[in-house]
């Protein structure tokens, strides 16, 4: 798979799309980028009047990137399989948050794979903000579903 | 490697990922990983991977179709043990 054919199968889409590109990509890593938009609803109410994007919302962007991306290019590399009918599931995350992220902000997510055993992926994850700080760093599980290895 | 060392070996392994509403005291040889002892397919692939470090074997996806119960995981470790 390419990195658009990826993208175009990810199983998301508005409002809870939260890949724009990858970067990079290859069986042990991944590297994509997110712009959250400033008219994105969630900033009405987090906060009242001081919008700042989500973690549970930073951690999803992590995951489709780090985890589901990566997963998708993992199984790609498998034969017989297709997109159609996967399922993913999240199956654990441990996040810690630095920065806040503004409404408007483009960020960068790195992600190296730990393991990827019996269609579970683990990964270590590093958001990084456009100057370069870390914005947060953790580690995210997902289980995939295929109907090739169902 | 006796019998009771490798039951016991496995029942170290598995309580670190038993939910907080599942004993220890529940783990039998009959126990079924997901439907008795409530640990979920992500956790099941834990449980191998430690298993596998514990008795350095290596498990395949169709040795995981097979794990149900706790008595098949330890007579897959057996299998993998004999034929190293």
């Amino acid at each position: 798979m390419t990195k658009s054919d990826i993208i175009d199968a990810l199983p998301y889409d508005e409002p809870f799309l939260f890949v724009d590109e990858i970067q990079e990509i290859n069986a042990d890593g991944v590297v994509g980028t997110y712009l959250f938009k400033e008219d994105a609803t969630f900033y009405k109410g987090h906060f009242k009047d001081l919008p700042v994007t989500p973690g549970v919302l930073l951690t999803e962007c992590c995951a489709q990137i780090g985890v589901v991306c990566l997963g998708m290019q993992l199984l790609g590399e498998t034969a017989n399989f297709t997109s159609k009918g996967m399922q993913i599931g999240m199956s654990s995350t441990h996040m810690e948050f630095l920065l806040p992220v503004k409404p408007n902000e483009k960020v960068t997510v790195s992600s190296e794979k730990v393991y990827f055993r019996f269609n579970k992926l683990k990964c270590k994850v590093k958001m990084h903000n456009s100057a370069g700080g870390l914005v947060c760093k953790g580690e995210i599980s997902g289980m995939f579903k295929t109907n090739a290895n169902a | 490697m006796n019998k009771e060392t490798k039951y016991n070996k496995l029942k170290d392994i598995i309580k670190v990922y038993l939910p907080e509403d599942v004993s220890v005291d529940a783990i039998t040889q009959d126990s079924n990983f997901i439907s008795e002892l409530n640990i979920n397919s992500a956790n099941l692939v834990d449980i191998i991977l430690d298993v596998e470090d514990e008795f350095d074997i290596m498990l395949e996806n169709a040795d995981m179709d097979k794990m149900q119960t706790v008595k098949d995981a330890l007579a897959i470790i057996d299998a993998k043990l004999e034929s190293k």
